[in-house]
C-alpha cells in the first residue's frame, strides 16, 4: 500500500515539473474540437448534432497522444525495471500508474468538455451527460491504453501503434458513451448507457492492471 | 525452518539473438561471499545478471534462492534481491530525499527522514539533499544511486558496472559498504571493468568465448 | 581462484527438442505435447498439408457448384445474391481464425511452448484476407442492393474493425525484434482482442439499430432454402481447409526460420544446397 501511494505521488509530482506535458493533451483536445467546425461549417444545427461525436473523438485522440508516455519516461531511466524487480505486486503498482494517467490526462479533459460544448451550442442537459459518459470513459481508455502502452514500450513508430491496437478496442466505450447523448437527444434517457459503461468500466479496471503488468514483464525479455 | 540463504546457479545455459552465450553454466554464492564477473563487452554479463534478477528467461537451468526455484515464488525472491543496473532509476524532477524515500517505499524498506540524510551524506551529499537531481552533477547523481544500498536490507545484492563515473574518494565509500554487507551475511554479484578490492570470500567469474 | 563458464559456441544439440521446464508437468497431455517441439510439427505438418490442401479444392468445388449451379435464384434479389457464398463463409472462418489465435495464444503463455506464437502469426494473414473478403464481398452485394458501396450494416462494420484487430495484431508482431518477445505480446493482444470480439460485436449491433442504418443480410431472409445453407457450410469447410493448409505452410517457414541455427534444420534436403 505505501508502495502504491510513493508510485502516485511520484508521478503526480513528477507531472507538477513537466507541467507542459501535461497541458499539452488538453490543448490538443481544444485544437481537434476547434478543426471540425473549420472543416464542416458553422451551422449551428449540424454542430449540436455532431458535437457529442467530436468531443469523444476528440477525447479519444488527446488520450492516444498521452498514452504513449505513460511508461516512456521510466523505461528511459530505468524506472520501470525497479518497478518490476519490487516484491509488492506489479498489478498493484501499474494501476497506481494508470491512476495518476488518468488524473492527469483524462480527467482534465472531462473537465474541459463544457467549454467545448460551448462551441458547438450544445444544451446544458447535454453537456452535463456527455461530462458523464466522458468520465466513465476516459478511466476505461487509460486502463485499456496501458496495456497498448505495455506491449510497444521501446518499439519503433510507438505512438500510432499504439493507437492501433486501442482504437479498435475502444470501440464500444465510444458508441455508447457518444450514443448516450443521442438518446437524451431522441427523448429515450441515458440511463441504459450508464449502466452499460459501468458495467465496462468494471473488467477494465479489474483486468486492465493485470494484463498490462504481464505485458511490462513481456517487453523486459 | 528457513533453509540458509543461498544463490545456486545450476546448469545455466542462455543464448541471445541466436547467438549462444553462456552454456551449463554453474556456481553458488553463499552468505558473506562475493562473485566478480568479468568479460568483454557483449559477451553476456548484463544478460547473466538480467537472468538471476528473473529479468529475462534462461534456456536452460535453473537459478536457486534458498533451494528453491525463483520462479516458484518470485514475490519471495524480489523481497531478498536488490538490483543496481546501469540506469539510474531516478526522477530528475524530484529531489534526492524524495527519491530515496520512493525508493524505500518500493523496497519495503520502512525509512524515517533520519535514515535517509544519513544515506545521502554518507555518500557526501550533505546540503544537497533537497535540490532537484537535474542540477547535480553525473557523479553526485551516481552517488545518491548508492545511497540506495545504504537503506537496502536485501541479502542478495546484483550490481551492474556500479563504478561508473565515481571518483576515488567514493569508490573507497562505496567498497566500505559492500565490505559491512558482506560482513553481516550478505552476498554480492557485481560486474566491473574497474578492479576491485573486497575483503570476505570471493571469486572471479571470467565469461569467454 | 578462476573459474571458466563458458565452453566453445556449439550449434544443435541443446536446441534439438526445445524443450522448457514444464515439460514434466505435459508429459500428461501426451499426444498434443509430442508435436509440441517445432521438429516433430514440422514433420507432422509436412504430411498433413497436401490432406487439408485436397480437402480444401474438392469442397470448393462442391460448394461452388451448389451456390452457383444448384442453389434456386432469390424472389427478390434474383442471380447477384450469390456472393453470399463466399461472404458469409469468409465472415464465418474471419471469427473463427481469431479464436483460434487466441486458444494458441492462451496455449503459449499458460505452457510457454514456442510453436504456439508461430501458429497464431501463421494465422492472423489468413484471417486478414478472410476478413477483407468479407469486407469486399459484402461491398460488392451492397451496391446493387443499395446503391452504395458502404453501408453502416453492423456486421460489416464488426468486420472491418475485426480487420484493423488484425491488422494491429501484425504492426504489433512486426515491430518486435525478440521473438519470444515477440510471441507473447502478439499472444496478449490476441487474448485482450479475442475477449473484445464478442463486446465490439454488441456494441455495434446496438448502435446500427440505435441509428436505423441499413441491413445487409440474407440469415434473416423467412425462406432461406436448404441448398443456400448447404452452399455456405460447404464454402465454408472449405475456407478452414484452406486456412489449415496456408497456416500449416506458414508455419513451416516461421520455423525454419526461428530454428535456422540447429543441427536438424541444416541437414534437411531442403535447405541443404
Amino acid at each position: 500500500m505505501k508502495a502504491f501511494t510513493a508510485i502516485l505521488k511520484r508521478d503526480l509530482r513528477v507531472a507538477m515539473h513537466r507541467k507542459v506535458e501535461v497541458l499539452s493533451g488538453l490543448f490538443f483536445y481544444l485544437v481537434v474540437a476547434t478543426l471540425f467546425p473549420l472543416a464542416i461549417g458553422s451551422d449551428l444545427d449540424i454542430l449540436r448534432r455532431i458535437a457529442p461525436g467530436i468531443l469523444w473523438v476528440g477525447a479519444l485522440l488527446s488520450s492516444m497522444l498521452t498514452l504513449g508516455r505513460l511508461f516512456e519516461a521510466d523505461w528511459q531511466d530505468g524506472s520501470l525495471e525497479q518497478l518490476v524487480l519490487t516484491p509488492h505486486n506489479l498489478s498493484l503498482l501499474v494501476f497506481a500508474k494508470i491512476i495518476s494517467h488518468w488524473t492527469l490526462c483524462g480527467l482534465p479533459l472531462v473537465i474541459l468538455a463544457p467549454v467545448l460544448g460551448l462551441m458547438f451550442d450544445l444544451p446544458i442537459e447535454f453537456v452535463l451527460v456527455l461530462m458523464g459518459t466522458l468520465l466513465i470513459g476516459t478511466p476505461i481508455l487509460s486502463c485499456l491504453g496501458a496495456i497498448a502502452s505495455a506491449l510497444t514500450l521501446g518499439l519503433r513508430g510507438g505512438g500510432v501503434l499504439i493507437s492501433l491496437l486501442v482504437l479498435p478496442l475502444f470501440v464500444p466505450v465510444l458508441v455508447f458513451g457518444s450514443g448516450a447523448v443521442e438518446s437524451l437527444a431522441a427523448g429515450l434517457g441515458s440511463q441504459a448507457y450508464f449502466s452499460i459503461l459501468m458495467a465496462m468500466l468494471m473488467p477494465a479496471v479489474f483486468f486492465s492492471p493485470w494484463a498490462c503488468a504481464t505485458a511490462l514483464r513481456v517487453a523486459f525479455e | 525452518m528457513t533453509l540458509p540463504n543461498r544463490l545456486e546457479i545450476k546448469n545455466l545455459s542462455l543464448s541471445r539473438g541466436g547467438r549462444q552465450l553462456l552454456r551449463d553454466l554453474s556456481f553458488s554464492l553463499n552468505p558473506g561471499e562475493w562473485l566478480h564477473l568479468q568479460g568483454d563487452n557483449g559477451i553476456g554479463k548484463t544478460s547473466l545478471l538480467r537472468v538471476i534478477c528473473s529479468l529475462a528467461p534462461l534456456d536452460e537451468g535453473e537459478v536457486l534462492w534458498r533451494g528453491q526455484n525463483i520462479h516458484e515464488d518470485l514475490p519471495l525472491y524480489l523481497k531478498d534481491i536488490f538490483f543496481v543496473g546501469h540506469k539510474l532509476a531516478l526522477k530528475e524532477e524530484l529531489t534526492a530525499f524524495e527519491n530515496l524515500a520512493i525508493e524505500c517505499a518500493l523496497m519495503g524498506v520502512p525509512a524515517k527522514d533520519l535514515d535517509l540524510k544519513q544515506a545521502l551524506d554518507h555518500f557526501g551529499l550533505k546540503g544537497r539533499e533537497h535540490v532537484p537531481l537535474g542540477i547535480l552533477s553525473q557523479g553526485q547523481k551516481r552517488r545518491v544511486a548508492l545511497a540506495k544500498l545504504k537503506l537496502a536490507r536485501a541479502p542478495l545484492w546484483v550490481l551492474d558496472e556500479p563504478l561508473v563515473a565515481l571518483d576515488s574518494h567514493t569508490v573507497e565509500l562505496f567498497t566500505q559498504l559492500l565490505g559491512q554487507h558482506l560482513t553481516s551475511a550478505g552476498m554480492v554479484i557485481l560486474t566491473s571493468h574497474q578492479p576491485i578490492q573486497l575483503s570476505g570470500l570471493g571469486r572471479v567469474l571470467m565469461l569467454s568465448r | 581462484m578462476e573459474l571458466s563458464g563458458v565452453e566453445r559456441n556449439k550449434v544443435g544439440c541443446q536446441w534439438d527438442n526445445g524443450h522448457s521446464k514444464n515439460e514434466t508437468d505435459k508429459k500428461m497431455m501426451g499426444f498434443f505435447f509430442k508435436y509440441a517441439p517445432p521438429q516433430a510439427f514440422y514433420r507432422l505438418s509436412g504430411k498433413l498439408i497436401p490432406w487439408f490442401s485436397g480437402a480444401g479444392v474438392l469442397l470448393t468445388v462442391a460448394g461452388l457448384w451448389v451456390g452457383l449451379g444448384m442453389a434456386p435464384t432469390d424472389a427478390q434479389q434474383g442471380q447477384g445474391y450469390r456472393i453470399i457464398f463466399l461472404h458469409v463463409p469468409a465472415s464465418w472462418m474471419s471469427m473463427i481464425i481469431f479464436m483460434a489465435m487466441a486458444f494458441w495464444s492462451f496455449l503459449g503463455l499458460t505452457f510457454k511452448t514456442r510453436l504456439s506464437g508461430m501458429m497464431t502469426a501463421a494465422l492472423a494473414p489468413t484471417g486478414a484476407i478472410f476478413a477483407f473478403l468479407s469486407l469486399w464481398t459484402g461491398a460488392m452485394w451492397g451496391k446493387p442492393m443499395w446503391g452504395a458501396w458502404w453501408v453502416w450494416d453492423a456486421r460489416l462494420t464488426s468486420e472491418l474493425i475485426l480487420l484493423f484487430l488484425y491488422l494491429g495484431y501484425i504492426a504489433l508482431t512486426s515491430a518486435i525484434d525478440n521473438p519470444i518477445r515477440r510471441d507473447k505480446a502478439g499472444a496478449i493482444l490476441a487474448l485482450v482482442g479475442s475477449i473484445n470480439v464478442p463486446i465490439i460485436y454488441f456494441s455495434v449491433t446496438w448502435w446500427n439499430t440505435l441509428h436505423q442504418g441499413a441491413s445487409i443480410s440474407m440469415t434473416k431472409a423467412p425462406s432461406m432454402a436448404h441448398l443456400m445453407l448447404l452452399g455456405m457450410l460447404l464454402m465454408a469447410l472449405a475456407f478452414w481447409m484452406y486456412s489449415i493448409a496456408v497456416a500449416l505452410y506458414r508455419v513451416r517457414t516461421l520455423i525454419l526460420e526461428r530454428e535456422s541455427a540447429t543441427k536438424w534444420v541444416q541437414s534437411l534436403a531442403e535447405v541443404v544446397d
